[in-house]
């Protein structure tokens, strides 16, 4: 293979993987952009919704649509339980208690599926088994289509419930100014459950996506799509939902390519490099504006 | 002789005759040989979380980041000792050194972001440190560092500790150290009442690298094998859990995070399934209930039966 047909597949590998990340990556910059929390835990909903659709369709021996829907709908609860559990009465705290409660929550999350579920990796059904498209000699494979394509459905319905619904709007404004907003008669407890509720259906899409793609799901799954989907978010500007879309897709390309031009133990690194630049020139990320610092 | 000598050597009393009660107790073959390895493990924990500590918890600079730190020790040192023959002490030199280096070189840039962002970049360089490592041929890769001699001994890994406690403490006490914690508390404040605080900061922060350095020297050669995974981010949130257990501001509270945390995952080791749930749900409670950890901002000599450890002052703080 040439350079340039080397080059395409690695773009539609990094396509791919990248919508995975921007999955990941608005329920991180939905949450960040409501209550300035990083959520640690968001990349262990994500392994808990892959694990979700693993048993409902070994188990219930669901198709993949019908096990996605569920795994989204009960990843999304299970998103707003932890909300209300761990990180409502923390409101008001320390960030930094905030955060360290995300972190024990991540922990509680992954040894707790491990004690359910057995840490050893399992192999997620082939449930889709369609033929890949070629096109001018590239090929994308079927599961591949079925990630760009329930991505694309996916986003489309998140920036219509973000921009033309009332919820969307409420969240828009709780995000803008808490206090305002609810001096305007808007719950935003209730707003921040939606928020966390719709971030974790999204993660949870993206690990019953990452289970068809990879055919390999295990509890410690989430940890480094977790991370990376932050970087993802803090890449597109955290807080800014199209930002997390754009920042998914752009590192997941670079991930690819670094793996595929470079070697694939740099993968990671790569991506943590990638952060630690936007930090250091441009802290609000590619959609972002500055803001400036006052006392 | 001043009164903060005077602490000093009754601290120095106190420590002296911990380590006799606790190598009489090793010699005399009261303490097994996995406890034993516990103990070293302990003091090597408190070195790491004593120097965390002086980043999150007096400096306010929230770092994820410190197992990075630690394998640059482990590595530098293991790279003298094992292919060079050096001393132990040459190794655990060398190792703080460079991890120093690295410490200030990463703290230049990164300590300019704050909260959230700099826990993530640090994260981040951990992350990266340990990537680059695996990929070094020279040191054995992702399949470790073998061969390594078998030289700390209780007495090297104890008075490194204390050596790291008493640095600790004078620091946190002199001008430098009140100036970190002006940072924590308010840094415009701090930097408008005329305090350098990008300086203080870097200080703080290369500190912190330096003994890491150093645990991660005395961390290596406990073992014949060392490995990158033993250094993942996993294990930096390890630290930060002590810190934060026994209160970030407190080198009581490091001292007694590590202690805890060591002592009860060892007393756990045979449910590693229910370790890490126990942690986490300890984890969250703690900061339900407890947010400023065991110690908060006190110290051991805050409590009655120890005041006499503190001649400074009249009775607490």
């Amino acid at each position: 293979m040439d350079f340039g047909s080397h080059l395409i597949q690695q773009l539609i590998n990094g396509i791919s993987l990248g919508s995975v990340y921007a999955l990941i990556a608005l329920g991180y910059t939905m949450v960040y952009g409501i209550i300035k929390l990083i959520n640690f835990a968001h990349g262990d909903i994500y392994m808990v919704g892959a694990y979700v659709g693993f048993f409902a369709i070994t188990v219930a021996h669901m198709g993949i649509f019908p096990a996605l829907i569920v795994s989204m709908v009960v990843t999304g609860l299970l998103g707003m339980v932890v909300e209300r559990l761990a990180y409502k009465p923390l409101r008001h705290a320390p960030r930094i208690s905030v955060l360290i409660t995300a972190i024990g929550v991540s922990f509680f999350l992954e040894y707790g599926s491990m004690y359910f579920v057995s840490p050893t990796p399992r192999t997620f059904p082939r449930v889709f088994e369609t033929e890949g498209l070629t096109i001018a000699g590239f090929t994308v494979n079927g599961q591949q289509l079925l990630i760009f394509a329930i991505t694309l459905v996916l986003m489309v319905l998140l920036t219509y419930i973000v921009q033309y619904t009332k919820i969307g709007k409420a969240m828009r404004a709780v995000s803008f100014d808490t206090e305002t907003a609810q001096l305007m008669g808007i719950d935003a407890n209730r707003v921040i459950s939606v928020t966390f509720g719709i971030g974790s259906a999204l993660a949870a899409a993206g690990g019953v996506l990452v289970g068809v793609y990879y055919n390999s799901i295990d509890p410690l799954m989430g940890i480094m799509p977790g991370l990376k989907a932050f970087v993802a978010a803090v890449l597109g500007g955290i807080g800014i939902i199209p930002g997390a879309m754009a920042g998914g897709l752009i590192l997941g390309i670079i991930e690819a390519l670094v793996s595929g031009f470079i070697s694939s133990t740099f993968r990671d690194a790569a991506a943590f490099a990638i952060l630690i630049l936007v930090l250091l020139f441009k802290p609000s990320g590619l959609f972002g504006k500055n803001t400036q610092e006052k006392v | 002789m001043n009164i903060q000598r005077k602490n000093d050597l009754m601290y120095l009393v106190l420590g002296l005759v911990i380590f006799g009660i606790v190598y009489g107790l090793m010699e005399g073959g009261m303490i097994g040989s996995f406890w034993k390895l516990n103990i070293i493990i302990i003091c090597i924990n408190i070195i790491m979380s004593a120097s965390l500590n002086l980043i999150n918890g007096y400096t306010g600079q929230f770092s994820l980041g410190h197992a990075g730190f630690m394998a640059v020790g482990c590595y530098v040192s293991v790279i003298l000792t094992t292919n060079f023959h050096m001393p132990l002490i040459v190794g655990m030199l060398a190792g703080g050194a460079a991890a120093a280096l690295l410490g200030c070189l990463i703290g230049l840039p990164t300590l300019r972001l704050n909260g959230d962002y700099l826990a993530i970049a640090t994260l981040g360089l951990g992350e990266i440190i340990r990537i680059v490592i695996m990929n070094i041929n020279y040191v054995g890769g992702a399949a470790g560092f073998t061969g390594i001699p078998h030289l700390t001994t209780f007495p090297w890994v104890f008075f490194t500790m204390l050596v790291t406690l008493f640095f600790i403490k004078n620091f946190v006490n002199s001008t430098h150290g009140r100036a970190c914690i002006a940072i924590r508390e308010n840094e415009i404040a701090a930097g408008a009442m005329g305090i350098n605080t990008t300086k203080y900061k870097v200080m703080a922060f290369t500190i912190g690298a330096a003994f890491a350095g150093i645990a991660g020297a005395l961390f290596a050669h406990c073992f014949y094998i060392i490995n990158p995974s033993s250094f993942t981010f996993m294990a930096s949130f390890n630290y930060l859990i002590m810190v934060v257990l026994g209160g970030l501001g407190s080198l009581t509270g490091s001292v007694a995070g590590a202690f805890v945390v060591t002592a009860l995952s060892a007393a756990l080791a045979s449910w590693p399934e229910f370790r890490m749930i126990i942690y986490a749900l300890a984890l969250i409670l703690l900061m339900f209930y407890r947010p400023q950890g065991l110690f908060g901002y006190v110290e051991l000599t805050a409590f009655k039966p120890f005041r006499f450890l503190d001649r400074t002052k009249g009775g607490r703080e």
